[in-house]
């Protein structure tokens, strides 16, 4: 069927969609090393400004500043993962992610402000998986020589509790 | 195979014995205070009677920090033991402490964990209390079309909401269902008060965040946590690695009021390898942070000293590195308790200081770099208790005494809290 959009158009919705799928192969990318203890790749997709943090919902909607972990800085996030792999001991178990909902919320400049809701399931070695903290990321991606990278990503966790330790990064 | 043919076989001999009981008759092992049987972890009817005699009893327990309190009408909702209650500032300024139950028919009143009111509306009839929990108001209490109402005799002073004996102690909140029991600093004694009064002394308090962990182990493996000194040059391997903690650092760990509550005082040191270290296994010598600010405290008190604070039941007092934290315990069960951390610092810290705050709250919470490890092994302990309660744990790390000491390779703390504990629960 003939279009009668104007060529300008059709681009813009489709850059969108190409972006929301960019976006979307690199929350799954980074869901992938998380789950398949890959940690130490982690900060490759951060920015040496970097923002992460896990916090709680109840201390993001009163406007606490205080998280459940808190990464000033790819040094500390770095630092976490030498603790979690170097000193932390902890019964081994293993995660699994699940994102849904990924969307553009705004772009300025070239910061993109995307969120998406995840839920991640744990089970230990001798148990069955159970839903263990379920949440919304906030970030902001930038583009680095042609890559996205997280230059804040905020896991934003509906959870009044975390069962027992959050150990890796969600 | 029965329990006493397993004691038998293991030459288990207080075990023996006690398998033979009836359920219900309990025993404390022969050889005393150096011995827990795992059945104070395990006993439901115990737990309840636990509940009856420390949270609802003649003891002061946390409830939360002025300061999440800022303004008259402001709530938050807190526990003591398994009861919700309500902390809120009155509109003369003071703190009331009310119990989140309708005086008409129990039904909770405050649904939100944190807001401002004028009041309080039960949302089930709208029985209407004022801030102080007095009942200020009933719908249709003259009833309508000449027809129902309360009779007249009715007395609604005699229904409010049921309001705790409190106690404010330099911006933290504490609260009593006893009203006979000691006052605060009597409960504490003269050295917790005043370590208490060391980080509640008078200066404002700014909030900066919570925390709650859900933990699958009876609540009293947390109070004990905290009187056990000894594990923590050993588990947290941060703590050795990175120079906060040594086993070999001047240290004291001091039980007071009989073993109810219990001190345990440190320094922050850097760093070094000693003979104690050889013998730690998991001292990693050359591991180091590329975030140094995350481990280096700024000078804070001038004692230097470290103070962690147990005071029983509900709460654990830290004070580590830069970072100030409530740890209130609220059992929800025999077997799972909630840990609510609650950070602080003060209104007049300057910039630099509530970032160093919050780079060390990394040390606490679920995730905490040395927290996160009591997690693991409190529910590990659980699970070893579960279906042998006729066992005993073996407490004769610094020796066999009840006396403070002045180092912290020791479990005395929790032997004298174990001698107190008998005395209290009549066992």
């Amino acid at each position: 069927m003939p279009t009668t959009q104007a060529p300008g158009r059709a681009s813009v919705a489709d850059d969108a969609a190409a972006l929301r799928a960019e976006i979307r192969d690199l929350y799954d990318e980074v869901a992938d090393l998380l789950d398949d203890d890959r940690v130490e790749e982690l900060p490759n997709h951060f920015t040496d400004d970097c923002l992460y943090k896990v916090i709680s919902r109840e201390n993001y909607d009163q406007g606490l500043p205080a998280g459940t972990i808190f990464c000033d800085g790819i040094g500390m996030l770095r630092d976490r993962i030498v603790a979690i792999r170097e000193t932390q001991v902890y019964e081994p178990r293993s995660w699994r992610h699940f994102i849904s909902g990924v969307r553009i919320v705004a772009q300025d400049g070239d910061a993109i402000c995307a969120r998406a809701n995840f839920l991640v399931t744990e089970a230990m070695s001798d148990a069955d998986p159970t839903v263990f903290i379920v949440g919304r990321y906030d970030d902001i991606l930038v583009r680095r020589e042609g890559r996205l990278l997280f230059r804040q990503r905020l896991a934003v966790c509906d959870n009044h509790h975390v069962r027992r330790s959050l150990i890796m990064p969600l | 195979m029965p329990d006493d043919v397993i004691a038998e076989v293991h030459g288990d001999g207080a075990g023996r014995k006690d398998a033979q009981r009836r359920p219900g008759e309990r025993a404390w092992p022969a050889e005393g205070w150096t011995r827990v049987p795992f059945w104070v972890y395990t006993d439901p009817a115990l737990f309840d009677r636990e509940m009856e005699t420390f949270f609802y009893g003649p003891s002061w327990c946390y409830v939360g920090l002025d300061c999440e309190v800022p303004e008259p009408g402001s709530y938050k909702r807190s526990f003591i033991g398994q009861r919700q209650v309500i902390v809120v500032r009155t509109q003369e300024g003071g703190i009331a402490v009310l119990e989140n139950r309708c005086a008409h028919r129990g039904s909770r009143v405050c649904w939100q964990n944190k807001g401002r009111v004028d009041s309080f509306t039960c949302p089930y009839h709208q029985w209407n209390f004022a801030l102080d929990g007095k009942l200020q108001g009933i719908p249709l209490k003259r009833g309508a079309l000449g027809k129902g109402g309360m009779p007249p005799d009715f007395d609604m002073s005699q229904h409010g909401l049921k309001a705790l004996r409190v106690h404010v102690e330099g911006g933290s909140i504490w609260a009593t269902f006893d009203p006979n029991a000691p006052s605060f600093a009597d409960y504490c004694g003269p050295q917790i008060l005043g370590y208490v009064r060391r980080l509640f002394g008078g200066r404002a308090l700014r909030l900066l965040g919570y925390n709650r962990q859900l933990i699958p182990s009876n609540w009293k493996m947390y109070v004990e946590n905290l009187k056990d000194p000894y594990h923590a040059t050993l588990l947290h391997s941060f703590l050795i690695t990175f120079g906060l903690w040594r086993a070999d650092t001047q240290s004291e760990s001091i039980p007071t009021e009989g073993g109810k509550h219990g001190i345990m005082i440190s320094r922050n040191v850097g760093k070094k390898e000693s003979a104690a270290t050889s013998e730690i296994k998991r001292f990693k010598n050359k591991l180091d942070l590329i975030d140094k600010d995350s481990i280096t405290p700024r000078r804070e008190f001038e004692d230097g000293k470290v103070v962690g604070l147990s005071l029983f039941p509900s709460v654990v007092l830290h004070q580590q590195a830069n970072t100030l934290g409530m740890r209130q315990i609220v059992p929800k069960g025999v077997d799972s308790f909630e840990l609510c951390w609650t950070y602080y610092g003060y209104a007049d810290d300057d910039d630099e200081m509530v970032r160093l705050r919050l780079r060390h709250t990394n040390l606490y919470g679920p995730s905490g770099f040395v927290a996160m490890e009591d997690g693991e092994v409190l529910v590990e302990s659980q699970q070893g208790a579960t279906g042998y309660g006729h066992r005993a744990a073996v407490l004769e790390m610094g020796g066999r005494e009840t006396e403070p000491q002045d180092h912290m390779v020791t479990e005395v703390l929790i032997r004298s809290f174990y001698r107190w504990y008998r005395e209290a629960m009549n066992l």
